[in-house]
């Protein structure tokens, strides 16, 4: 076995060089920030290097989407955000996006458009699919075929986009037992986390939302419970914390997953 | 003669009403903002025929979907039998559209089918909301006056169909007893002819012409009351669904005045200059009812209160305050009773209260995960989260309000692009020491 050091190609050293990656990974404030979701985006470079993808991050000059502040109603700061975006994505002639992130795949895909952004997004999902469809990347079937998992569908890739088929695909490619919950797809409950409900506290209620989704996610056979979004994994993640439940009942993102099946 | 004067005179009463509401409704419509341009009139008829006509998302609740759906589509049906019945009372034809042949037989069978599938199925949603509870008939919006509307209108179409059974039943009876063809066909009714066979002639003739009448003119009353019930719906949900919003549910709209003032903020030209007062000043967001779209006040006027947004969405179910259907029902409402002095008055008008507050709470507007749930799930494509969005919009922008974790998040994207208070310069930390194992 060859252990090799992944170096993450920052697009203003590419750019000194004279040389444009095909693709620009944008690893978003929880990809970089959050100590759960870190891994996440570790998960992610690897899998890049490992296809041999050509690829850059931003580096210290990402900055937030925007997202959080106009769901918040800040519209002004987003806007701020979003051209200033806009304008180092210019600079350095992007073309196509890579998001891991569901909401800054969705704002990128939906909303920067009308601010004059041209460039494509692909979600992380999307690309692992067609690597796997094509080919490319070759899942071991075997690795984690007797682990039962299931699927929260992030709201800003389902019922915001319509991406429900390509987490699936990959999942069944993984485990030949994928379990769903009683409210999937397009009738999934949401984590409790998007539209920057993350980072308050709840409107007084009966029940925080990821426990209600986190006991769904429970009443399945499934000792993993994928998802594919930073915030649904904090919100699943400290579901399963306060059900006392994480000896036995893991949460990963879906690229861990495939991580963990290439033993990479 | 008579009769046709009679009826010409409540026809003309009827249509000059209707004609009063619907000229009231639309200078409501004159108050409301912009919304998005209505092209792609392809892809609209499309969504029309797949959400409206399919039902497809009345079809998410397969059971009771599938009795809403014999209803609109007995509508649609019997809609012929109505329009004939207008030309038959002014002109005292009988059956006018019978030239038709055998596209009339379709009609008339199909709809005398569709009145008995479209009376059970009332009958089964008069005994779900009378003697089941379902949750999602109940909740904070829905009042007394809520459920007597539903009744109400209830109620009426099963007459309505009554009505129609019974002048097809009638008439097929007198048939039977004279060497006349029949025009049209109607199965169910020839069934029923048993049920009146001891009737004399007359006794036909006469019940005939009442259950004529009573179905006219409750068509006529229905249509007059529906515009001030939950039930204009029937005339507002199909262009409701064709006036769809067609982008991802994921968009939000951009709101091109701020662009204009970023972008001269950006402009290191226009950096400090003062600003100008070629645009007019206007509100940001949604406090009260002159601020919303004629987008949310149709859909407000579309919105029957099924409340199957409610049912679905995250917070409501977790017990918070939120329900889509009541800020919905809550625009309606709220320009029903400030509509008519702005009409008066002028835009400007005030009547101490606004939309924003005494209908809708901050606690509302701050409970949504903008998960899109509600929007996904409306059997006619009402759009909440763009609303509820643009309130917080008005919050945020005009009043500085938010909850105190939202503020740091917009003081953090501020001082170090990011929702945390992280250093700008820590972003590549989750990159050092990755290793990849080759095998």
């Amino acid at each position: 076995m060859e252990v090799l050091k992944v170096e993450v190609p920052v697009m203003a050293d590419l750019h000194a060089r004279g040389e444009h990656p095909e693709f620009l990974f944008w690893v978003g404030c929880a990809g970089a920030f959050d100590d759960q979701y870190q891994k996440v985006t570790r998960a992610f470079v690897k899998i890049l290097t490992f296809l041999k993808v050509s690829y850059a991050v931003l580096g210290k000059e990402e900055s937030c989407t925007g997202d959080p502040a106009r769901r918040a109603g800040n519209e002004m700061l987003y806007q701020m955000q979003a051209l200033q975006n806009i304008e180092i994505f210019k600079t350095y002639g992007i073309r196509k996006v890579i998001t891991i992130c569901p909401h800054c795949y969705n704002i990128f895909k939906n909303e920067y458009p009308d601010l004059g952004a041209d460039f494509t997004v692909i979600n992380y999902l999307q690309f692992l699919d067609q690597s796997v469809l094509s080919g490319k990347l070759e899942l071991d079937p075997q690795a984690l075929s007797n682990i039962s998992i299931t699927y929260h569908d992030p709201c800003y890739l389902g019922r915001a986009n319509d991406i429900y088929f390509e987490p699936r695909s990959i999942l069944k490619k993984l485990t030949a037992n994928l379990v769903e919950m009683e409210r999937n797809k397009s009738f999934a409950l949401c984590c409790g986390g998007g539209g920057a409900q993350m980072f308050k506290e709840a409107e007084k209620g009966d029940k925080e939302v990821y426990i209600e989704r986190t006991e769904e996610a429970l009443r399945t056979t499934a000792k993993v419970i994928a998802t594919a979004c930073p915030f649904c994994m904090t919100m699943i993640t400290d579901g399963i914390k306060s059900k006392n439940r994480e000896d036995d009942i893991k949460n990963f993102d879906i690229a861990e997953l495939i991580v963990q099946s290439l033993n990479i | 003669m008579v009769k046709q004067l009679v009826f010409a005179i409540t026809l003309l009463v009827s249509v000059g009403i209707f004609y009063f509401t619907i000229n009231r409704i639309i200078g409501f419509f004159r108050l409301t903002k912009p919304a998005f341009p209505v092209r792609d009139y392809g892809r609209r008829f499309i969504v029309m025929l797949d959400v409206a006509i399919g039902q497809t998302k009345i079809f998410r609740r397969p059971v009771i979907g599938f009795f809403h759906a014999l209803v609109f589509w007995g509508f649609c049906v019997i809609a012929f039998g109505s329009i004939e019945m207008v030309i038959d009372g002014l002109f005292d034809t009988e059956r006018f559209l019978k030239f038709l042949g055998p596209v009339y037989i379709v009609i008339s069978a199909s709809g005398d089918i569709f009145g008995l599938l479209v009376a059970i199925s009332i009958l089964i949603f008069l005994f779900r909301r009378l003697f089941l509870h379902i949750r999602r008939f109940e909740g904070i919006e829905m009042k007394a006056i809520s459920h007597m509307d539903a009744n109400l209108a209830l109620s009426m179409i099963l007459v309505l169909m009554i009505s129609l059974l019974g002048m097809n039943t009638a008439c097929a009876a007198l048939v039977l007893r004279s060497s006349e063809p029949m025009a049209g066909v109607y199965p169910v009714s020839s069934l029923l002819t048993g049920i009146i066979s001891g009737f004399s002639t007359s006794h036909l003739a006469l019940m005939y012409e009442i259950c004529w009448w009573m179905h006219i003119l409750l068509i006529f009353l229905f249509a007059n009351i529906l515009p001030y019930s939950k039930h204009f719906h029937v005339f507002m949900s199909v262009p409701n669904v064709f006036l769809s919003r067609l982008y991802p549910l994921g968009k939000l709209p951009n709101m091109d005045r701020i662009t204009y003032e970023v972008k001269l903020m950006l402009n290191p030209d226009t950096m400090f200059a003062t600003a100008t007062s070629e645009i007019p000043v206007e509100r940001f967001g949604i406090k009260d009812a002159e601020d919303v779209t004629w987008k949310n006040y149709f859909d407000a006027l579309a919105c029957t209160e099924c409340g199957r947004c409610t049912s679905v969405c995250p917070a409501n179910i977790t017990g918070k305050r939120l329900s889509p259907r009541k800020i919905i029902m809550d625009v309606r409402a709220r320009m029903k009773e400030k509509g008519p002095g702005m009409v008066k008055h002028g835009k400007d008008f005030t009547d101490q209260k606004s939309l924003l507050r005494d209908y809708i709470s901050e606690e509302e507007l701050w409970a949504c995960t903008t998960c899109n749930a509600c929007a996904k799930e409306c059997p006619i494509n009402i759009n909440h989260p763009t609303l509820i969005v643009d309130m917080r919009r008005y919050l945020v922008m005009e009043e500085a309000s938010a909850p105190g974790g939202i503020k740091s998040v917009f003081s953090n994207i501020e001082n170090n692009g990011a929702p945390w208070q992280f250093s700008q310069d820590d972003r590549m930390q989750w990159a050092q020491n990755i290793e990849l194992h080759i095998h």
